[in-house]
């Protein structure tokens, strides 16, 4: 919302304040400024009233002309000028050296085709306060006096043509302050200035020097009735509560007086005519849009607004046809639907250069319904975002009052009749006042705020307060307060009203407090939450660099990982309005990103990449928590550019650290994005359905090779299934006083018997006295058949009480080698 | 006999002060200590002289190997001292060439800054939990509160999901565009008094150097019978002066959202200028363009629609009330880190990573 100071200074008395002082109280009690603009001429005092002098042709340009201009000056100064309409005896605005103009231009002394000339005659655009840019303002034709005005006078001191403007951010609930008066009423209560009667009552009228006819008081009801001769109206829906219309005859379609036009600019909206103009400028201030339509192109002079239906269609006034949906409003003529209401206005009854008498319509909607349409057509004009708010039906009557009075005095135009009404809005029915305990401000903000004090803060905004017991001893009162209707929607409940005081008279100086934590247990992490980091530590500390990817990828990905199409790996989740394609669905491994991230850095020329990432992955199945929902768990993945045991090696440690004994891999040769040959499920638990809770391999050479990667291996966790699975406390078992006996066998099985089988076999061979047994090597070739492998096999043996002895040592190494020969096959080498 | 044994000992100690390297001194020991040597033989054969002497001999003799003994291991000693010091000095390196190498890891910036977050929290007496990220608009919007005209709802500020056929219920989801979701599903299930910040990602379709689709937020949440606006600022004060230093102020600045009432954005006063505007050399302060202050979260008391939501006794707004913040962990990185663009941070140069970890 652009708020040009000068104007709004006409509605509260800023009593010399500036933009900057009036920005600073505003954005501390709740109306945020997004900037602060100047808009016009950046030097004001260096444009000045001037008088041509005399006016010749460029003796070598025949498009510029050279001029002397009266400026005050003892002497006349030369001004080349390339306007058409330039001529002696016009009364202009000069821009005098020095002056820098709107976009930043200063003006300089120059010489144009060898003619001197010191300033620029100016034209409305650069002054700011038009359109107009085809020649130089001529001052007498917009602004009456204006031949007796001495040359030399700032042009500010006849013609407002600049202005600091407030930008300000409106929050959704606060549609009254898209009205300059109700951001008026802000800067009042926010700044203690006094706060001028409003605009469309009698006494608003008077403090402009103006005098509010009939109907031009919306404090009153319009006297000349509810009917207009050869208009009818009829509303056939609720979603609009009031719909409103006044007509009005002599009208003369022209430019609007050089003030509208003006503040218009000031304010961000083009001047278009005098009669849209006022439709434009009445919002502004008010914040009710309105709608005028050209009387006689309104078939019948009747008018209905009702539902759409599915499908209909409608030509805008932009020239589009708009095919609508049931329950969108549009209102209807005599022959068919002339208006998308509230939205945007027909073609066919566009008020135009030739319309003489005028239909105003000032309505007010159902919010959600406007904002439904407008969000559907994406057309936010000022208009449909203010209806989108719904506004108060009372706003109306404002904007009725004050656009009756602005047409009768500046277009000369002359009412007829009085105010046709219809909709479902009673007048009638009063809200009741809202109770605000004393007490229970007190008990929500944390500070003591007297009721005199809240009586004092709400009325500024113009809430009517009662104090049904004003001798209630502080602390147990009750204030009755009446809202205003501006701010109805807004204000429905005591807290609504407690934030109005806390905003103005509360949060400024609130001494901070802490609250006490009653729960009788400490906060800490949970024990998940405690593996996670332990999961992220671990794998820094083994020199891992943690990443964070896009949750997002495209839906290709799955294709690039091979996985078929049926495969629940898959299956991804899919954005309905994605950023992009590359954006399209939701991650269904964190494998997609690690391989996006480490070709980035490969093409950058990062080698031996080593990172992980955790976080979460989707997939479209249901959840099974919430089954109406995506499948979404935590995972962990990393991602090395080495060999499968490099990866193994980290998720031994990895698993290690989290205190997980009972993991096993099972190679497998199904996972299609990795190496057939070097994969593997990764399991925790006893017995052949311990959960899978990972992946461990190679990358399939394929895949990698997608993504431009060399050979590259993977781990791949479901947290969600790891992290409750990790021990949180253990108990230790001594380590044991007595000495343990160490030996080493080296075995030859068939290739095919796994390491862990002939470990598992030795293991429980091994008995009691085993403390450990692991492969510390692993050989084929020379000395070894064919289709055998090697395996070397380190044994540690302890007893808690004693030292072992050779006849002990010696049986369980027997036992070992006779489990392994009769289990495996395993022969004793060497 | 005696004069013999004074011969041998002479003559050993002679030979073991003669000896230059540790293996020479090993061949002395076996030649005069050895068994056959002659000095031990000596003793041996005590027991075959004449009682009278047998005393005599024998002491002379085994303190004669004792002399030798003790000379060789003296000897032995001090040879080993030095061959050490001329093997150090053979061993001697370049401590300027490189060592070993070592991966060096490091956590993202982003889970830095989480989890310092996550600990001052703790440190204040919030418990941590975590949400769903895909959401649907029951929680992300309605029991937040939200009228059904908000513009977050609009499909320019939410991703929402394709309709899936693999789903039951005829919901709307979509990405959650707040870690606030978490307020109202943690109430359904704790009892009062509640406690909570909520770590996590987020998503939003917005895109340019201050925003990107999804990012990461910390929700808050303190609910109890007498919770206040002033606790608020003073857990939000405490948060402050933890994450941006001890003489940071902040300031509570009306605002609206429509899940609180009152609402307040969060000012901290600027770290880089200390909250003056102005930098040393008098030039305007970059970060908080003049102002002294920067916006770091938004917050307020939790609106009571927003407890009815919930419904359940427990969390009646008449009974119960407390406060909730939001805070981007992006913008706190980068008031921190002195980020401007946060679109690296997904791009994950590991250069660049490494320079935060």
């Amino acid at each position: 919302m652009r708020v040009p100071i000068r104007w709004l200074g006409e509605y509260v008395a800023l009593d010399g304040r500036d933009a900057t002082e009036v920005a600073a109280r505003l954005n501390v009690t709740g109306t945020e400024l997004d900037r602060l603009v100047h808009h016009g001429v950046e030097t004001p005092e260096k444009i000045v009233v001037g008088r041509v002098l005399t006016c010749e042709p460029h003796p070598d340009a025949d498009r510029l002309r050279v001029t002397t201009v009266d400026i005050g000056a003892e002497e006349p100064s030369q001004i080349v000028c390339g306007a058409p309409n330039v001529a002696a005896g016009q009364t202009v605005g000069v821009a005098t050296v020095g002056a820098v103009m709107p976009g930043g231009m200063k003006i300089k002394k120059a010489k144009l085709r060898g003619q001197a000339s010191v300033g620029m005659i100016c034209s409305a655009r650069e002054l700011g306060i038009g359109e107009e840019h085809d020649g130089i303002l001529a001052l007498e034709t917009v602004l009456p006096g204006a031949a007796d005005v001495a040359p030399g006078t700032p042009l500010t001191d006849v013609l407002a043509h600049a202005d600091d403007v407030l930008d300000l951010e409106i929050t959704p609930n606060r549609p009254d302050c898209l009205g300059l008066y109700g951001i008026a009423r802000e800067v009042a209560a926010a700044t203690g200035a006094s706060l001028r009667p409003a605009p469309w009552t009698a006494a608003g009228a008077a403090e402009q020097g103006s005098t509010a006819e009939e109907g031009e008081d919306a404090a009153a009801v319009d006297p000349r009735g509810e009917a207009i001769d050869g208009f009818s109206l009829e509303v056939t829906t609720t979603r609009c509560p009031r719909f409103t219309l006044r007509l009005f005859q002599d009208v003369v379609v022209g430019p609007s007086p050089l003030w509208i036009q003006a503040r218009l600019s000031a304010a961000g909206q083009r001047p278009i005519n005098n009669v849209v103009d006022i439709t434009n400028y009445v919002m502004l201030v008010t914040g009710q849009p309105l709608h005028a339509f050209d009387a006689d192109r309104v078939a019948g002079g009747s008018l209905t607004i009702r539902e759409a239906v599915d499908g209909e269609q409608l030509e805008t006034l932009d020239g589009t046809t708009r095919t609508l949906k049931a329950g969108e409003l549009v209102i209807d003529d005599a022959d068919g639907p002339t208006s998308l209401a509230a939205v945007m206005g027909g073609a066919r009854s566009e008020v135009h250069e030739g319309t003489t008498r005028v239909l105003l319509e000032v309505a007010s909607w159902d919010g959600p319904t406007i904002h439904r349409t407008a969000h559907r057509l994406d057309l936010f004009s000022e208009a449909a975002s203010r209806n989108a708010k719904g506004l108060a039906p009372e706003q109306v009557d404002w904007a009725q009052a004050l656009a009756s009075r602005l047409l009768r005095e500046t277009v000369g135009a002359t009412r007829v009749g009085g105010t046709l009404s219809a909709g479902t809005w009673n007048s009638a029915v009063v809200q009741p006042p809202l109770a605000v305990r004393e007490s229970r401000v007190e008990r929500l903000l944390g500070t003591a705020v007297s009721r005199p004090r809240q009586t004092e803060l709400l009325d500024a905004l113009g809430f009517g307060v009662t104090d049904a017991e004003p001798d209630a001893p502080a602390g147990t009162g009750t204030l009755q307060v009446v809202v205003p209707a501006e701010r109805r929607a807004d204000v429905t409940r005591e807290v609504d009203l407690i934030e109005e005081i806390a905003r103005l008279g509360v949060v400024a100086d609130l001494e901070p407090t802490l609250p006490t934590r009653r729960r009788a247990a400490a906060a800490r992490l949970t024990p998940a939450q405690r593996a996670r980091r332990r999961v992220e530590d671990v794998l820094v500390g083994r020199g891992l660099q943690e990443v964070v990817g896009w949750s997002f990828t495209d839906a290709g990905a799955a294709g690039r990982l091979e996985l078929p199409e049926g495969d629940p790996r898959a299956a991804a989740v899919v954005l309905d309005n994605p950023l992009s394609e590359d954006q399209a669905v939701l991650r269904p491994s964190m494998l997609v990103s690690l391989l996006d991230i480490a070709r980035h850095n490969r093409t950058r020329g990062v080698d031996d990449l080593r990172i992980f990432e955790t976080g979460t992955v989707f997939r479209d199945a249901p959840d099974p928590v919430r089954a109406d929902m995506p499948y979404e768990h935590l995972a962990v993945a990393a991602l090395v550019q080495d060999d499968v045991f490099a990866a193994k090696g980290l998720l031994e440690a990895l698993l290690g650290a989290l205190r997980i004994d009972d993991w096993a891999l099972h190679a497998t040769d199904e996972v299609q994005f990795l190496h057939p040959g070097r994969a593997a499920r990764i399991t925790v638990g006893a017995g052949d359905d311990a959960p899978t809770i990972g992946l461990l391999g190679e990358v399939h050479p394929r895949v990698a090779d997608r993504w431009d990667l060399p050979r590259v291996a993977t781990f791949l966790i479901d947290l969600d299934r790891l992290l409750p699975l990790v021990p949180d406390a253990r108990t230790f078992r001594p380590v044991g006083a007595f000495p343990d006996a160490r030996f080493d066998l080296a075995v030859l099985v068939a290739d095919d018997v796994t390491a862990a089988k002939v470990v598992a076999v030795a293991r429980k061979a091994g008995g009691a006295l085993l403390e450990d047994v692991r492969v510390f090597d692993s050989y084929r070739g020379k000395g070894v058949p064919e289709g055998q492998v090697s395996l070397a096999l380190h044994v540690r043996l302890r007893a808690a009480d004693r030292t072992l002895t050779d006849e002990e040592i010696g049986g369980a190494r027997e036992q070992i080698v006779a489990a392994l020969a009769e289990q495996v096959g395993g022969v004793l080498r060497g | 006999m005696q004069e013999r044994i004074a011969e041998l000992r002479a003559a050993g100690e002679a030979a073991v002060a003669a000896a230059t390297t540790t293996d020479e001194l090993e061949e002395l020991r076996v030649a005069h200590l050895g068994r056959k040597a002659e000095l031990p033989n000596l003793l041996r054969d005590v027991s075959k002289l004449e009682p009278a002497e047998r005393g005599i001999v024998g002491k002379a003799a085994n303190q004669a190997r004792q002399a030798l003994q003790a000379a060789i291991d003296a000897r032995v000693a001090e040879l080993k001292a030095s061959e050490l010091d001329a093997q150090l000095i053979a061993d001697r390196v370049d401590i300027t060439l490189p060592g070993k190498a070592e991966p060096v890891g490091g956590l993202h910036l982003l889970t830095r800054v989480r989890r310092d977050i996550e600990d001052i929290f703790l440190g204040l007496g919030f418990d941590i939990v975590e949400g769903p990220e895909t959401e649907t608009v029951h929680y992300n919007f309605d029991a937040l509160n939200h009228a059904e005209n908000h513009p977050a709802r609009d499909r320019a500020d939410t991703f929402y999901l394709a309709p899936s056929p693999h789903l039951d219920g005829d919901v709307q989801r979509l990405l959650r565009t707040h870690t606030s979701p978490m307020q109202v599903r943690h109430m359904e299930r704790a009892e009062p008094p509640v406690a909570i910040v909520v770590p996590g990602r987020v998503y939003r379709p917005d895109s340019d150097a201050t925003h990107t689709p999804q990012f990461h937020q910390v929700e808050g949440l303190w609910i109890d019978t007498d919770t206040t606006l002033a606790d608020l600022k003073g857990v939000l004060l405490s948060f402050a002066r933890a994450i941006f230093g001890p003489d940071r102020e902040i300031r509570l600045r009306p605002h609206f959202f429509p899940f609180t009432e009152p609402s307040v954005e969060i000012d901290v006063s600027c770290h880089l200028c200390g909250g003056t505007g102005t930098l040393k050399d008098r030039s305007r302060c970059p970060l908080c363009k003049g102002t002294g202050w920067i916006e770091i979260l938004g917050s307020g008391m939790v609106d009571p629609n927003v407890l009815a939501a919930v419904g359940r006794p427990e969390f009646d707004p008449e009974k119960v009330q407390g406060f909730a913040f939001g805070m981007g962990i992006e913008r706190i990185a980068m008031l921190r880190y002195g980020l401007s663009d946060l679109r690296p941070l997904y791009e994950n140069d590991v250069r660049l990573l490494e320079q935060y970890a």
